[in-house]
């Protein structure tokens, strides 16, 4: 649940960024250096934060584990009579109960639930845009009945649904296109919900009705004149998009319906749930796909709250808030010892003269 | 008043498309079901007669002699007399059986956890975003490794690390099997023993999204007129908090109500099939790995209908709530 507010907000957080000459003036010599008027563009990408830093460093962790590491392991499907070994220096994340190595089908399940979320959030990303940016865009009939579409699939919940769609698909014919296909069809409702309304609130701009006043094609005018106010939230939503496609394809393998012949973590799960993973103690076996899924979504979620901050930008300042109010503390702490070391110096200076 | 009837009009409108898409899915789809039903049905001893094949026609299709248009009237006409045809693995019990047994559990597990996480988060983001910049509030962003957490892994993790290897819990079920149910204190004490760990899951895996939710307008509500005014008037802090801030930031949580839901029923269903809970969703997956198709689609329905009407009460809640929607509209 992101809060996004009335729209309009996406420009307002540049000038925020940049000093206003009033404090710039005063500024000592060295600070104004390091305050170099940034870029427009810059001023449209996140700042860089701790949390933001984590949050990179996690997404990039697993996209090394899914690209990376399969060209380095042996054959994740591979059975040997070493059946559920704990982690060893032969076996770094230990044997399933038919001696698989359990970190070849890692970095082979992260690398195919990763190709299924990536074309899930195209996907999704892609019919958002067009049921909400084109129907506010056109008004009238299109919008109500895209609005009223977008909201209907909203309220229907969507696992239910896809599990119904998959349960009639035979399993034969259940292949990674059509579950992705399934999957967006889910769950591009709420996207689309909430660029709609961003939509109505740049429609009106006065720059959007020159552009259609001067004889623009409706399409140029979405591309050139609209999107790119709603990148930072299309963005925001592919990232969530992305996730959301990761777990819900885990759950749907989980289920044992997810696409046939395919390792996904979801698969892998599915595998150690049936083994008795976890009557039988091994941990490395069910716990190691369900932390990648985590952190992958925590990662993408993280960089997600840089991406907020730029669209409200009511966030940002209460960080920034935040920093001068340490700064002014760190500040005064330490004109206090300054002030108490003077008058320390000063009453031992007394001392002495007396 | 025109607010409540445009809300009314809509969710009819939804739970129209709901059953179109019920009507549609199985004709689109590839393979025959129900010539695999009624194989499945003869495997249990059940008799297929012309007016059983003729039941499970109008409601899966296959039966080509008939026009679309009028297999979905004969399809809405079963639906209104609430006929959704014989489930195959329960066999010979209904449909509408069925999902009458296992409804209950559902809305117990899934009611209570969405209550107490939905009030746990909103309260904890309210305290959260009240003092932006806190070290409580730095560490909000570590919320969201828990809303990330798929809820059938986290229900694998505490049965693991609470049943396993502690035995604190029992690992699966929904009451102690050699108890009767029935409304007495020994069958309710053990409901809530089994029922512990899968609500468990569900408010860990749901309460980031709140709170998350809650602070983000926290803060955006701090910096409205109104609680300037509050604090100029000299308001005790813990009033603004409640009577100012609060009050007003909570608005889309409320409103937002409806795409949680959704959520926490999908993520339920997955995690009572970890914990075979004798609930909906592991119906649902039963009749799905037996293609009971006559089940699937009651128990889709069924669930739809719950959501559907949950989310109409809260959109009505909300319109007495906040006046300025009805104004709106």
């Amino acid at each position: 649940m992101t809060s996004i507010p009335g729209g309009g907000d996406t420009f307002s957080a540049a000038p925020s960024d940049t000093p206003d000459l009033g404090t710039a003036a005063i500024r000592s010599a060295p600070d104004r250096q390091r305050s170099k008027p940034k870029s427009a563009w810059r001023s449209l990408l996140p700042t860089m934060t701790p949390w933001l830093a984590v949050g990179l460093g996690l997404v990039a962790a697993v996209l090394l584990l899914g690209t990376i590491a399969p060209l380095f392991v042996g054959d994740p499907l591979a059975i040997r009579d070493q059946g559920l070994t704990p982690p060893s220096s032969e076996f770094l994340l230990g044997t399933t109960q038919t001696g698989q190595d359990v970190w070849a089908q890692l970095a082979h399940a992260t690398r195919s639930s990763l190709q299924i979320g990536v074309i899930v959030g195209l996907l999704a990303t892609a019919l958002s845009c067009f049921f909400g940016i084109y129907g506010a865009y056109r008004g009238g009939f299109a919008d109500e009945l895209f609005s009223l579409l977008s909201n209907v699939f909203l309220v229907i919940p969507g696992l239910p649904l896809v599990i119904v769609i998959a349960g009639f698909v035979p399993r034969e014919s259940r292949g990674l296109w059509s579950i992705a296909l399934v999957l967006a069809l889910t769950s591009w409702a709420a996207s689309a919900r909430v660029l709609r309304a961003q939509t109505l609130s740049v429609r009106g701009r006065d720059y959007v009705a020159a552009a259609r006043v001067a004889g623009e094609r409706s399409w140029r005018v979405i591309v050139v004149e609209i999107l790119p106010n709603l990148l930072p939230v299309i963005a925001s939503q592919f990232v969530f998009a992305i996730v959301a496609a990761v777990l819900a394809e885990a759950g749907l393998s989980f289920i044992g319906l997810g696409a046939s012949n395919s390792l996904t973590l979801g698969t892998m799960l599915f595998y150690a749930q049936n083994g008795f993973a976890l009557s039988l103690g091994a941990w490395w076996w069910f716990m190691p796909p369900g932390l990648v899924i985590a952190l992958l979504g925590m990662g993408l979620s993280l960089i997600n709250f840089s991406i907020d901050e730029i669209i409200n930008p009511k966030l940002k300042n209460a960080r920034l808030h935040r920093k001068r109010a340490q700064r002014a503390e760190a500040l005064e702490r330490q004109l206090m010892r300054r002030h108490r070391g003077k008058t320390g110096a000063r009453a031992s200076e007394k001392e002495a003269v007396r | 008043m025109s607010y409540f009837l445009r809300k009314v009009g809509f969710y009819a409108v939804a739970l129209w498309a709901a059953l179109t898409l019920n009507f549609a899915i199985p004709r689109l789809m590839p393979g025959d079901p129900v010539d695999i039903l009624l194989a499945k049905l003869q495997q249990r001893g059940g008799a297929v007669s012309p007016e059983a094949r003729a039941a499970f026609a109008a409601l899966l299709g296959g039966d080509t002699s008939e026009p679309l248009w009028s297999q979905y009237v004969h399809y809405l006409g079963n639906l209104l007399h609430g006929d959704l045809g014989i489930s195959v693995s329960y066999y010979p019990a209904t449909v509408t059986e069925v999902i009458g047994t296992s409804m209950p559990w559902t809305i117990m597990l899934v009611g209570i956890s969405t209550i107490l996480a939905a009030g746990l988060g909103v309260l904890l983001g309210a305290i959260v975003g009240w003092k932006p910049g806190s070290w409580l509030d730095s560490l909000v962003p570590a919320t969201t490794l828990l809303s990330a957490v798929p809820y059938f892994w986290l229900a694998l993790l505490l049965v693991y690390v609470l049943s396993t290897l502690l035995g604190w819990f029992p690992v699966q079920g929904g009451y102690d099997v050699a108890l009767t149910p029935g409304w007495n204190g020994e069958f309710i004490g053990s409901a809530i023993r089994y029922g512990f760990l899968p609500a468990l899951t569900i408010v860990l895996a749901s309460i980031g999204g709140w709170l998350l939710g809650m602070r983000n307008m926290m803060v955006s509500t701090l910096s409205e007129d109104y609680v300037l005014t509050a604090q100029a008037k000299g308001l005790k802090p813990r009033t603004i908090l409640r009577s100012y801030a609060a009050r007003n930031a909570m608005l889309p949580s409320v409103a937002g109500f409806a795409i949680s839901l959704g959520f926490v029923v999908s993520g339920s269903v997955i995690t009572e099939q970890v914990f075979s809970y004798p609930g909906i969703g592991s119906r649902l997956l039963g009749a799905v790995s037996n293609n009971d198709f006559a089940l699937m689609q009651g128990v889709f329905l069924y669930i739809t209908l719950a959501v559907l009407g949950a989310n109409l009460v809260v959109d009505l809640l909300y319109g007495v709530i906040d006046p300025r929607t009805r104004a709106r509209s």
